[in-house]
């Protein structure tokens, strides 16, 4: 299969030249020394996994171009989504009981504000963690790390209880204030800030007169920049995908767009094509995000911090 | 009058010479403050948020336990241990921690042989890399509440795809939202849907952070793709392992959101044949009993079992990684030296081996000139 092994056995001047040109080309393309190619079991089975990872999407799709009757009557109601979809995406977005667009406007506050704050917060603490001495330093950092243990999830009655107290229950603010730390965030950005940033930089930052806070704000932060992307991405997927906590918070009448389309099957339980739509539509930004800049998101995992 | 003590103390050290006036004292003391201080400040943000609202709700759980808590009453009287055992009392309780630790090693288990076979089909020098990457990741965008919809429909009992599937191929359809085991499946599926992309490249990441060196070397050793996983990838991404096992278990118990909408219903089937804990413990606070108590004696018990599960996972998957090669670091050392030697031997060597491995030989030398 390897064009290269093919080359070295091949006795031609010509094609071994050829060859080393690929190569060189290939060694450019990929960074680091090429390996010979795989061969084509290896694609089968990634695009075996392509197609499972993309066909749920799909037949979502499918379900949702198609009509009530159809659908509860055949497997596979048609091979390919037609134009009736716009219709189904209009009446979800119209649909009086789910309050689509107050749900897209929750989620796009809650998701970007969690975003933005945990970053800030994890940065912060990461630059403290990775690049400045102080006692007790250590014992600290192992806590955050312990801490990512800790399921976050089991705390909810308490919350409950606590958001009921001060009269948070079914607004926002519920959803948000809890979540704008994360351990994993913290851990995060130590790591990357621990190899990304060189002590000289802060150092001739501090000799230049910069107190900690501009040292940071001037220095750590544009240095960060990469990291705290992914970092933001992350997070903000998993505040879009949230459902348990917002759901028991929220209620409703004032939702997010997990919240909404559970709204879809508990009032249209037997409309399939609709709540089908209503799943597409949810699942979309996140999908147009990830077209828009899936690239760097895996970039950025690869040079990622979990090496640990 | 501080600022003053400060100067003065310092001035006994350094020489006279070197005193510097009043106000650089001052912004000095202001800068040795910054120092001391920020470190501290820096972290607050997380260290209070996180105690308010991670620990200090873990620790008040256990206080509403021991209570008779209502959800529209509130706080009751103090009950001691009863919520405990009033839970322990109920069957759907035991029924719910069978269903989690079923779906949780139906999908934890295959979720991390999958990942890693595939991040170490992606470790390989593909053409379009990145769109192979990519293509792993997309369920992950994907909501769990819009997984659970999607698949409870593709696993409907009647004109359902895998049913209409298994039907071309002659097979008896399956009750997946009847039978108990079948349903496990079903939602072990979903979990694995959507994570298993992400874990592979968190493996992947890890992978590409090994020494190709060590590969070529096992290459020259002569040990097969196969063997090179077993005695170079795995023990070498070890610490990633953990990780992924520890954060796929702690996961894979809280399992909820994949649960509740996999009927309308969303009360873990007519028989609670796939009702889990955390949809136990929504069911008992905000469901029929309305009883914050007793949920609360869920959650910590929940808890206790997370805490033993990831103690055990971290033991059983340290020894599993670190018993492949003895002492990574000394092989690492042999194989170096074994690399110094095949590559001084170079071409004479490759010429005695047979065809096929001759040329790959050759290639790797080759390579590693230029």
């Amino acid at each position: 299969m390897s064009s290269v092994a093919a080359a070295a056995q091949g006795a031609g001047k010509g094609a071994a030249k050829a060859a080393a040109r690929r190569r060189v080309r290939r060694q450019k393309h990929h960074g680091e020394s090429a390996v010979r190619r795989p061969g084509w079991i290896t694609y089968a089975v990634l695009g075996i996994a392509l197609v499972i990872s993309a066909f749920p999407l799909y037949y979502t799709l499918l379900l949702g171009s198609s009509d009530q009757v159809t659908i509860s009557q055949e497997v596979l109601p048609q091979l390919l989504p037609d134009a009736s979809i716009f219709e189904r995406f209009a009446d979800v977005m119209g649909n009086s009981q789910v309050n689509f667009w107050l749900a897209l406007a929750n989620s796009v506050i809650i998701s970007v504000t969690i975003s933005v704050a945990t970053v800030l917060t994890s940065t912060l603490a990461g630059f403290s963690f990775a690049k400045l001495r102080y006692p007790g330093r250590n014992a600290l950092l192992v806590f955050v790390i312990a801490t990512m243990a800790v399921p976050t999830q089991l705390g909810v009655i308490p919350m409950y209880i606590l958001m009921s107290e001060i009269g948070w229950v079914g607004k926002i603010q519920a959803v948000i204030v809890p979540a704008l730390v994360s351990a994993f965030g913290v851990f995060w950005m130590t790591q990357y800030l621990d190899s990304a940033l060189p002590f000289e930089l802060i150092e001739a930052a501090r000799v230049d007169g910069a107190s900690m806070f501009r040292t940071f704000w001037s220095i750590a932060l544009p240095a960060a920049r990469p990291a705290a992307a992914m970092l933001g991405l992350f997070i903000f997927v998993m505040q879009w995908t949230m459902f348990f906590w917002p759901s028991i918070i929220l209620g409703s009448q004032n939702p997010t767009l997990p919240i909404a389309v559970q709204n879809l099957t508990a009032g249209y339980h037997d409309d399939y094509s609709l709540i089908m739509a209503g799943v597409f539509l949810v699942t979309l930004p996140l999908l147009i995000i990830f077209a828009v800049i899936g690239r760097q998101l895996v970039a950025g995992i690869m040079q990622g911090a979990v090496k640990g | 009058m501080a600022a003053l003590t400060t100067t003065e103390s310092e001035t006994g050290s350094a020489p006279p010479a070197a005193r510097p006036p009043r106000k650089v004292g001052f912004s000095q003391k202001l800068s040795r403050w910054d120092v001391k201080v920020s470190p501290y400040l820096y972290i607050s943000p997380f260290f209070i948020l996180f105690g308010l609202t991670g620990l200090f709700p873990l620790a008040y759980t256990a206080v509403v336990s021991v209570y008779d808590w209502n959800l529209l009453g509130g706080q009751g009287d103090f009950v001691g241990l009863q919520n405990y055992v009033d839970v322990l009392n109920q069957p759907t309780f035991w029924k719910s921690l069978v269903n989690t630790f079923s779906i949780f090693l139906l999908s934890a288990v295959p979720q991390v042989i999958i990942a890693i076979t595939l991040a170490a089909l992606l470790d390989q020098n593909l053409r379009n890399a990145t769109f192979w990457r990519m293509g792993v990741l997309v369920p992950y965008v994907v909501a769990p509440i819009a997984v659970s919809l999607i698949f409870g429909r593709l696993f409907a009992d009647q004109f359902g795809l895998i049913n209409g599937f298994l039907g071309v191929l002659g097979l008896d359809p399956v009750g997946w939202h009847s039978d108990r085991f079948a349903s496990h499946i079903a939602i072990a599926s979903m979990v694995n849907y959507r994570w298993t992309g992400y874990n592979t490249l968190i493996f992947l990441a890890a992978m590409q952070a090994v020494p190709r060196d060590l590969y070529e070397a096992a290459t020259i050793d002569g040990a097969g793709r196969v063997r090179q996983f077993f005695s170079v990838t795995v023990p070498q991404i070890r610490a990633t392992i953990i990780f992924v096992v520890i954060t796929a278990s702690i996961g894979g118990l809280q399992i909820f959101d994949e649960v509740k909408l996999y009927d309308v219903y969303g009360q873990g089937g007519s028989d609670r044949q796939w009702m889990t804990t955390v949809l136990f413990l929504y069911e008992t606070a905000w469901g029929n009993q309305r009883d914050l108590g007793r949920a609360a004696a869920v959650a910590w018990m929940l808890f206790l079992i997370i805490l033993v599960i990831g103690f055990i996972n971290f033991k059983f998957s340290t020894r599993i990684a670190s018993s492949g090669p003895k002492a990574p670091k000394v092989s690492r050392a042999v194989t170096r030296r074994l690399l110094a030697e095949a590559r001084s031997a170079g071409a004479e060597s490759a010429a005695r081996r047979g065809d096929q491995q001759s040329t790959t030989t050759t290639d790797t030398t080759d390579r590693s000139d230029s």
